[in-house]
């Protein structure tokens, strides 16, 4: 058994890079109060890591809905860019949702897969991507033409620099190691849900 | 456009008016052969945003993501569709606190021809009570809008979802042969 999340046997000259290193990178250059939905586990744990924000939404159980849930954001505040962070696993869960983003064509949304090729959170049991299904094709195959491979750290940072710039729905696949989340989220829905809409401007704190 | 020969709305004139009423604009759904005059209409007002997803888990995922962005939305599915909901109900809508309006077109039962389908509207309910989830059966077109108005209204103010079953004495449902 494969261990060792390579993934993404088609992207041969993808860098296998680590999550929380690329999550910082990502971080680093959201300057517009862009809207990051963190999918289930390790997704969600690195994106707490590198630095909360209350235009984060950890979303603590639905696996495969991070890209929905992005999608409806994305809807609703067409002015917002906004990010949708996917384990592999859990975008095989729910590949459908490409297709739907595809058709429907959100200038204003982003879509970046971490593909360690594993259930890395349940016990690193191996993925269809860790050996045959190649995550960028499908989605091309989807109708998301935008869909890259990240060669290597300055790749992704480039490729998430002409995301934000509009222009999408683009999604960035990074090829990433067998490491763990380095964080934990709160486990608080409801907190979660309304420091979230807080950070989007939709609610405002009490008494103010 | 009302019911040529009552001089009625009909069921799906009544749901488009009470979401528009309360700002409702973005309708996400799988289709449902009964459901399909309102999907028709959704389609054809420029008030709403409204398109089909590939599972209902995701429509829901969807009309969540737009809540929280602040944008008012309801599902559309078959009695089946909501059979695939109850782990997104239960691990995001019921407690994220999102006032999901979810409107379930009820197979299963009063003249169903398919046991399958008439197995999984066995199911609806329990799941529904289980996670505490407010739910209205509605058989008759002149309690409609107040069920739907008020419930939507109820949804938003306490941050709970509900869901409306579209009962065959409500649509006409669909029928064996047809
Ligand atoms: C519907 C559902 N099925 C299974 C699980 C158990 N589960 C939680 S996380 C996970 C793996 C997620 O894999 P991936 O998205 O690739 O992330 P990774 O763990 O590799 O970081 C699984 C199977 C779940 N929470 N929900």
């Amino acid at each position: 058994m494969n261990v060792s999340g390579t993934g993404a046997p088609n992207a041969h000259n993808a860098k296998v890079m680590n999550r929380f290193e690329l999550t910082k990178r990502l971080v680093a250059q959201l300057d517009h109060d862009e809207a990051v939905i963190g999918g289930i586990g390790n997704t969600n744990f690195d994106l707490w890591a590198a630095g909360q924000r209350s235009q984060n939404f950890y979303m603590l159980g639905s696996m495969g809905l991070a890209i929905p849930i992005a999608f409806g954001v994305a809807i609703a505040q067409p002015n917002r860019h906004v990010i949708a962070l996917e384990g592999d696993g859990s975008l095989l869960m729910q590949l459908g949702c490409l297709s739907t983003v595809a058709m429907q064509k959100p200038g204003n949304l982003t879509i970046i897969i971490w593909d360690n090729g594993l259930y890395q959170i349940t016990g690193s049991q191996p993925t269809a991507s860790a050996s045959t299904a190649d995550l960028v094709a499908i989605a091309r195959a989807s109708g998301i033409a935008n869909s890259h491979w990240a060669a290597d750290e300055d790749d992704f940072d480039a490729q998430v620099a002409a995301a934000l710039n509009g222009g999408g729905p683009t999604l960035i696949a990074a090829r990433i190691d067998g490491e763990p989340g380095v964080g934990a989220t709160d486990r608080d829905p409801v907190q979660i849900r309304e420091r979230f809409m807080r950070g989007l401007g939709v609610r405002r704190a009490s008494g103010a | 456009m009302t019911d040529t020969q009552t001089g009625q709305a009909t069921w799906y004139e009544t749901v488009l008016a009470t979401l528009k009423a309360n700002d409702v604009r973005l309708v996400t759904y799988v289709p449902d052969r009964v459901l399909t005059p309102l999907i028709k209409a959704v389609h054809e007002d420029a008030f709403f945003t409204a398109f089909p997803c590939t599972r209902e888990e995701e429509a829901i995922g969807i009309v969540s993501g737009a809540w929280m962005g602040g944008m008012r939305g309801a599902v559309l599915m078959q009695t089946s569709g909501f059979g695939t909901l109850p782990n997104a109900l239960a691990s995001l809508v019921a407690p994220c606190q999102i006032p999901a309006l979810i409107f379930v077109s009820q197979r299963g039962t009063l003249g169903e021809f398919n046991l399958g389908q008439a197995l999984v509207c066995r199911t609806v309910q329990p799941v529904l009570d289980s996670i505490g989830i407010e739910s209205h059966t509605i058989t008759r077109q002149d309690e409609l809008a107040f069920i739907v108005d008020r419930s939507i209204k109820q949804a938003v103010a306490t941050q709970a979802p509900v869901t409306f079953i579209l009962s065959p004495l409500l649509t006409g449902g669909k029928i064996f042969g047809a």
